[in-house]
């Protein structure tokens, strides 16, 4: 093979990797904005939110410990424990589940039939919201998350391609894991939702609020377990993105990337997430390699939306997404 | 009892369209105009104008021209950082590329050229609706900031990459650089302020905003009423660039001086735009400027209380600042969904009646 290629050939199964990532995003948009139409904008708040929790709960971290030593005069930082990754994630989810349920409540319980853009305004304020509190609570630094993922380049991968092509291929690890777990995690959610009476009652409510409420469905409990899979999702991605780039700010940046993703999968279809995220993932590191050069590098900010947007003209609905119907 | 309509008869159409049908509401308006051109500026100093007055005015534009494309056209955008950009740049080219001419010049053309980049991104409003179109317009804003990023024409291939603003006079008043007196700053964006408001006031009283409020309450209806979607959404894309644009270029060459392009008109800055028009209420030229002062007074406000007078370190001001927006914004959507302008009315509403309750 040309050396272009197999360089091509690099970029293009990077993408993939990096797409992966995006959908596991993506795919908790799609969760909220099925099962309540809302389009939840901090679904990358929420991701960063999970992962600033978890590396707290890891390190025995005291929550609001800026805070308190501001109005106290103290100087506490840590309890001086450490908790296994494992426990960790548990309590983190604890945290996400009650999340929910404080969202669901305090929010969202007050704003039923309200215009979507109304709900997706009050998503952005809970986004300002959580950030603002997840850097209060355990700090605005960047953080190293660690629970135990394998990180770093894929020797076997590297030595099967140099001895095929010559040119050892970059691939990590993390990367890979990454796959993994979100076909676990997509291969999961499909399962629950289409066998279990909780998966069955969450996709009536999807289908039409009103007659799921008709037929004795909790349309609260629906909206909170929701909320929690969906802070699950965040989760996931969290660990997944903060091993990867460490805990900070840019990682709520990653949920906007997910926008693009949802759009051209169509806002209310799963496989769509995840396809929509592998279009993006590779088409924007393709781009990069072919083009970036050209036009002064840092495409990947901009392509992700441009794509979508220009899809969008001649596909309103997305991929996958239901038809649009409009009535008067 | 001083506060309604009766008694005050008009007698030509001109007197029955005015703006302010009641009488103490027009004096108040003319006295509000007094106080901020001739009393004010008599009363200020460096810190109020830098922190307060000049972010208020040159925000209380851009709500306008949020408004009118959110507030009244119902086409929810979140790409009002890049378009703010692009009135900076616009105006930075034209500063430098034609230094003869008066700087008022340069930035009302600046709003014309965002107007026209506005409406290119406007035009995926045809095809597509509501949150798409909201994510639609991101591409603008991360297109436009990457553009202004890495093509060095726009910037005049200086060093740093920034563009700062040469000094330019008014009537012999330098209004721009570092010469600038606080006054001067001042009145010149007000002039733009006020004008802004009175443009957008009567535009949407009239045909076009009536065109604008049918397709923001349902497009297809409007549509089979007769009002074009192609032009009635184009010219809100428009006017609300020109808005946007120009209070773009005010923050850069007024009162920034030199701008990093993407710490200052990154994605933060659409939103706080749109929390503004938000808070402020949307569909009100009057909700603009409530929400402006809000969103500008608040941390200044917080600044001054946790840090200067509790003696907080600022970045836990800051995190605490993002709660309370955040706090506050949902708030205002659960209670009052209008914004502080709703507010405004009801209290309107009340002191029409007084002292009576019915």
């Amino acid at each position: 093979m040309p050396d272009q290629l197999i360089f091509a050939t690099e970029v293009f199964l990077n993408g993939l990797m990096a797409g992966v990532l995006y959908a596991l995003v993506a795919l908790g948009f799609v969760l909220i904005y099925k099962a309540s139409g809302i389009f939840n904008y901090a679904q990358g708040v929420m991701a960063l939110f999970a992962a600033l929790t978890l590396v707290g709960i890891m390190k025995g971290q005291v929550p609001f410990a800026h805070l308190i030593n501001a109005v106290f005069g103290t100087h506490v930082h840590y309890f001086g424990w450490n908790v296994p990754a494992l426990v960790a994630i548990v309590l983190t989810m604890l945290v996400m589940v009650g999340l929910a349920w404080a969202v669901n409540e305090i929010v969202f319980k007050h704003l039923v039939n309200q215009e979507p853009i109304l709900l997706f305004m009050a998503t952005i304020g809970i986004a300002y919201f959580l950030e603002g509190i997840g850097d209060m609570m355990w700090g605005s630094e960047i953080k190293k998350l660690d629970v135990g993922l394998p990180q770093g380049i894929n020797l076997w991968i590297d030595n099967v391609t140099y001895n095929a092509f010559g040119y050892g291929f970059f691939i990590d690890n993390l990367d890979i894991v990454a796959t993994v777990v979100a076909a676990v995690l997509v291969f999961t959610l499909i399962v629950f939702a289409q066998y279990t009476k909780q998966g069955r009652a969450m996709r009536a409510v999807a289908d039409d609020h009103q007659a799921a409420l008709s037929v004795g469905i909790s349309l609260n409990f629906i909206w909170v377990m929701v909320w929690s899979l969906a802070g699950f999702v965040a989760l996931v991605a969290g660990i997944m993105w903060g091993t990867k780039s460490g805990v900070q700010f840019s990682l709520s940046l990653i949920a906007l990337k997910a926008l693009p993703v949802l759009m051209l999968g169509g806002f209310t279809s799963i496989p769509g997430a995840i396809v929509g995220g592998l279009i993006i993932g590779v088409g924007e590191k393709l781009f990069e390699f072919a083009i970036g050069p050209m036009v002064g590098g840092a495409t990947e900010n901009w392509f992700a939306y441009v794509l979508a947007l220009v899809f969008l003209v001649f596909r309103p609905q997305g991929l996958f997404g239901e038809k649009i119907i409009e009535r008067v | 009892m001083f506060y309604r309509e009766a008694g005050d008869f008009k007698t030509s159409y001109m007197d029955d369209s005015e703006t302010f049908p009641i009488r103490f509401d027009r004096y108040r308006y003319y006295f509000v105009l007094f106080a901020a051109f001739a009393v004010v500026p008599f009363l200020l100093n460096d810190y109020w104008v830098n922190a307060v007055l000049l972010p208020f005015l040159i925000y209380s534009i851009a709500a306008i021209g949020l408004n009118i494309l959110v507030g009244y056209c119902g086409q929810v955008s979140l790409g009002t950082g890049g378009f703010m950009a692009v009135g900076a740049y616009a105006c930075y080219k034209l500063m430098t590329g034609f230094p003869d001419v008066n700087i008022f010049f340069h930035i009302i053309l600046a709003g014309a050229v965002t107007a026209g980049v506005c409406v290119i991104f406007g035009l995926p409003s045809l095809r597509i609706k509501g949150f798409y179109l909201a994510v639609a317009t991101l591409a603008a804003q991360f297109f436009l900031v990457w553009l202004f990023n890495r093509v060095p024409w726009f910037y005049n291939y200086s060093a740093s990459g920034q563009i700062s603003s040469p000094e330019r006079t008014i009537f012999g008043f330098p209004v721009t650089g570092a010469e600038t007196a606080p006054w001067t700053a001042y009145l010149f964006c007000l002039v733009f302020t006020v004008a802004s408001a009175i443009i957008a006031r009567n535009l949407t009283r009239g045909m076009a905003g009536r065109k604008w409020m049918a397709i923001r309450d349902m497009d297809i209806a409007a549509e089979i009423i007769g009002v074009n979607p192609l032009r009635a959404k184009l010219s809100a894309f428009a006017i609300s660039g020109f808005f946007v644009g120009i209070a773009g270029a005010l923050f850069f060459s007024v009162y920034l001086g030199a701008v990093e392009v993407g710490e200052v008109f990154g994605i933060n800055k659409s939103f706080l735009v749109l929390f503004m028009v938000i808070i402020g209420g949307l569909g009100s030229i009057f909700g603009s400027f409530a929400g402006a002062a809000f969103l500008v007074l608040l941390p200044v406000f917080l600044k001054n209380l946790l840090v200067g007078i509790m003696g907080w370190p600022t970045d836990l001001a800051a995190h605490l600042e993002f709660i309370i927006v955040g706090g506050l914004i949902v708030l205002f959507l659960i209670v009052e969904p209008h914004g502080l302008a709703q507010l405004w009315r009801l209290a309107k509403e009340k002191l029409r009646l007084w002292p009576f309750p019915h």
